[in-house]
């Protein structure tokens, strides 16, 4: 009886949570190579297993949503993700955000691609939303200052991106404390 | 449209760009990873319960054996008096 009733609940966890991966799965998967910074068109294996991540994160909570939005829940446990390993891209790898540090493409994400709020987006990564704000603004800038960052090497990219913002200490210090964030 | 509207509104443009392809397992892969920490939960939840009736039933059983409500039995015989 328990039994049963497990099985049915599983298998119809497993037919939601499949459509809504057909259906939402392109875009969190653009989202995702945007904070992996690889190029879209091209081989996307970190962008796929963070999102596959997620994913299963988000699946395993299927049955307690409560009427949460499960693509809501998706992106911020991507966000999460991101935030805890994103010392990990830093490598620039020729995607449309490479030029950025990766807590400002998170930043850029959660904000402009996705649309949340900024109150939301500052609680999501534990910041003051002065701070977001200012991320913000200067991941902006940057990405419309339009000075690709050289493939190689990655630091030395890092200062050149800088210098044509006039912001020496600002994307070290943001890139560092990337990977520290919640 | 103000002109941080008008820069923001570039950046966004900007991140649009082509999708990439989203893999036709990845769906499955995601499922099978999350039953698998469901399973993870479940079995912890599962150890944990167990691990809390032992711990009930071995204070039964020790309070039963033991008695430690009851008075120990006094060492001092009463004084002695009008004898």
């Amino acid at each position: 009886m328990v039994r049963e009733r497990r099985a049915a609940r599983e298998s119809r966890r497993a037919r939601e949570f499949e459509a809504f991966v057909a259906g939402a799965g392109g875009r969190l998967l653009h989202a995702a190579t945007l904070l992996t910074g690889e190029r879209p068109t091209r081989d996307t294996t970190a962008a796929q297993h963070l999102l596959t991540a997620a994913l299963a994160r988000t699946y395993a909570r299927w049955d307690r949503l409560r009427g949460e939005d499960p693509y809501d829940r998706t992106r911020m446990e991507l966000a999460a993700l991101f935030a805890r390993g994103g010392h990990h891209y830093r490598r620039p790898r020729g995607g449309t955000l490479d030029r950025l540090a990766p807590r400002e493409r998170l930043v850029l994400v959660l904000r402009l691609y996705e649309g949340v709020a900024e109150e939301q987006t500052a609680a999501a990564l534990g910041l003051p939303v002065e701070r977001v704000r200012a991320i913000c603004t200067r991941a902006v800038s940057v990405m419309r200052s339009g000075v690709p960052r050289q493939p190689s090497p990655p630091r030395r990219g890092d200062t050149a991106t800088d210098a044509t913002t006039g912001t020496p200490a600002g994307a070290p210090k943001a890139a560092g404390a990337a990977g520290t964030g919640p | 449209m103000s002109a941080w509207d008008r820069k923001e509104d570039e950046v966004r443009r900007m991140m649009e760009g082509p999708h990439p392809l989203l893999p036709p397992d990845l769906a499955d892969r995601a499922a099978g990873r999350g039953r698998r920490i469901l399973r993870r939960h479940r079995a912890v939840r599962t150890v944990g319960w167990v691990l809390l009736f032992a711990a009930i039933l071995a204070f039964s059983v020790w309070a039963a054996i033991v008695e430690p409500w009851t008075a120990p039995p006094t060492n001092t015989t009463p004084p002695l008096e009008g004898w």
